[in-house]
């Protein structure tokens, strides 16, 4: 299992600073969950480990720099899944899958027996072996997200970044996705960095959570400790009740604003 | 089902080999053709029935326009559906791009700046000013069509290859105007002299087509890659300006090879990769291929008519070429569809 070590990571594009100076330490077999309202710099942050976002500082996988890193290199350690994947239409599930076999291919090479066998089990795993010559651009919004992330597993990297995996989703198939990614990541090892919009989903998911705000760090831990009533109403400006299961899930409930609060 | 495409494609350039070699206005009965292509096949020997003479048009004036057509037909529907990979842009092709315009232009300065004196030349620098014409222009294309549309908008770049084709005709024209002595030259340059073949063209044009290919043919899984756009390609390890560089110059340099000797053909490009992708798929891996043969295929079998339609005179290929590949794009387009 691999561990990502933030220091210092700034992103800025041009005079705009997307984020600041962000540093912490995601450890190996974790599910780091990054919450914030829009522009907090979550995005920007799983760019820069992708390699697509120019950043200040350092990034560490296992304590050797990424940015020493060829970006075939980088990309046989870190998957990444943005938050809205290009699907080219008339591809085939099993054609789009493969693509995630790239960072073990040589510039003019080709796909070897080994390449294809990793391809033909992702599929089985992922319960889209019915689905392998179907061309994309038929599969349902579920389908889809399945087949991404069958991509991203395909490339067989230890640390897999998700941007808003479930947005698109209803909330079955972001149960479905959510439950898949996690079994994955047992399976597999995997440390997973995700940016999430529904609160109440990714304290339930991750191990930890932290959350960003105008590009800054504000304040990171387990579900209880950061989805808090007055963190929420200070940065992404909700009024919203926190309840607390008795099974330890923290549920974010937002109230309207002109019913009584508690 | 596949994997038979390419097979079937084989035979079918077999087959308009063939066909291309077997009509015309003069020469041997059609069926002593093929049996004359054996007999001269080393270790065979048949009595084909057909005279020296016979044998020096199959041999000397049909053959070189086969074969020419056939380079000619592969480079312009394999670079097509290159260009249309590199720019995630269905529509675009070489003449769309401005690349036929470019090197049209980098061949009429060429003849202006006195043809005569290039016989010292060790390499004609005819293909090679219009390969510089034709990659000025995509590039001029690209440039423009990306920073005012940015990659997504796929009419931009069209329009602007629009705009740079009309530019670099005007600036032609305007040349011409000024050396109407070398007007004759390059127009019939333009018209191409694929009626008129012989084996020193195909000589002239066949190592750019080779390495023009060669180098397409090896990105064809990282078209794939292009595919799911620049972020995430690059997110795959793929180096994605370097793959778009290399066969954007790849393919202009074959294309404008081409042109030198073929002049404007339309449609080709367009037709071929779209028409191989509705049968069989949307992988690089099958397209380009399958668009070097079924070009080829199509360019011969283009050929024909022209040559016996108003005989003595010809039928521009460029005119077949539309006539045939229009009607017979919308049938695909409507089977298709129909299927879905």
């Amino acid at each position: 299992m691999t561990s990502l070590q933030f220091s210092g990571v700034g992103v800025r594009y041009g005079q705009h600073d997307a984020l600041n100076n962000f540093t912490d330490t995601v450890k190996p077999g974790e599910w780091l969950c990054l919450i914030g309202p829009n522009g907090a710099g979550k995005s920007s942050l799983l760019r820069s480990v992708a390699g697509l976002a120019k950043h200040s500082g350092e990034i560490r996988v296992d304590g050797s720099p990424l940015r020493m890193r060829s970006a075939k290199r980088r990309a046989q350690l870190v998957a990444y899944v943005p938050q809205s994947p290009v699907l080219p239409d008339d591809m085939t599930a099993r054609e789009y899958v493969v693509l995630g076999r790239n960072p073990f291919i040589s510039h003019f090479g080709t796909e070897t027996k080994h390449d294809w066998a990793i391809v033909a089990d992702v599929l089985k795993r992922l319960d889209l072996v019915e689905l392998a010559h179907r061309a994309v651009g038929t599969l349902s919004g579920g389908e889809k997200q399945r087949v991404v992330i069958a991509r991203a597993i395909a490339q067989e990297a230890p640390i897999l970044l998700l941007d808003e995996p479930t947005s698109a989703l209803d909330i079955g198939h972001q149960q479905q996705a959510l439950e898949l990614v996690d079994q994955l990541r047992k399976e597999h090892g995997l440390t997973v960095v995700s940016a999430m919009h529904d609160l109440t989903l990714a304290g339930l998911y991750s191990d930890r959570l932290c959350l960003l705000h105008q590009g800054y760090r504000v304040v990171s831990g387990t579900a209880a400790e950061v989805l808090r009533q007055e963190t929420l109403a200070e940065f992404y400006g909700v009024s919203a009740r926190v309840h607390h299961a008795e099974d330890g899930t923290v549920v974010v409930i937002p109230y309207r604003q002109g019913s009584l609060g508690n | 089902m596949r994997r038979w495409w390419i097979p079937a494609a084989g035979a079918l350039a077999l087959v308009s080999v063939l066909l291309g070699a077997m009509v015309g206005p003069a020469g041997p009965t059609w069926w002593r053709v093929p049996l004359a292509l054996l007999d001269h096949l080393p270790l065979i020997s048949i009595d084909s029935g057909v005279t020296s003479r016979e044998w020096t048009i199959i041999w000397d004036i049909r053959m070189p326009r086969v074969v020419l057509a056939s380079l000619v037909g592969s480079m312009l529907s394999l670079s097509g559906a290159s260009y249309q990979g590199v720019f995630r842009n269905p529509l675009v092709d070489p003449y769309l791009l401005g690349v036929a315009a470019g090197a049209g232009l980098g061949a009429t300065l060429v003849f202006t700046l006195n043809r005569s004196g290039s016989s010292t030349w060790i390499i004609d620098p005819l293909p090679l000013s219009a390969f510089a014409g034709g990659l000025l222009a995509v590039l001029v294309t690209y440039v423009v069509g990306t920073a005012f549309g940015g990659q997504k908008s796929a009419s931009t770049l069209v329009l602007a290859g629009v705009a740079v084709t009309a530019l670099a005709t005007a600036v032609q024209t305007f040349v011409l105007q000024r050396h109407t002595d070398v007007v004759r030259q390059v127009y019939s340059w333009i018209l191409g002299r694929l009626s008129s073949a012989t084996w020193g063209d195909v000589r002239l044009v066949l190592p750019y087509v080779v390495v023009s290919s060669a180098v397409l043919f090896m990105h064809r899984r990282l078209l794939d890659i292009m595919r799911v756009g620049d972020d995430e390609a690059t997110a795959l390890g793929a180096s994605v300006n370097r793959v778009r560089i290399v066969v954007v110059i790849a393919a202009t340099l074959g294309t404008s090879a081409v042109v030198a000797v073929s002049g404007l053909i339309g449609f080709v490009g367009i037709i071929v990769p779209h028409a191989v992708r509705l049968l069989a798929g949307a992988s690089y891996r099958v397209i380009v291929p399958l668009s070097l043969l079924m070009g080829a295929s199509f360019l011969i079998i283009a050929d024909i008519p022209g040559r016996v339609l108003q005989n003595p005179s010809e039928t521009p290929i460029g005119v077949v070429t539309a006539f045939l590949g229009a009607p017979f794009f919308l049938l695909l387009l409507r089977t298709k569809q129909g299927t879905r």
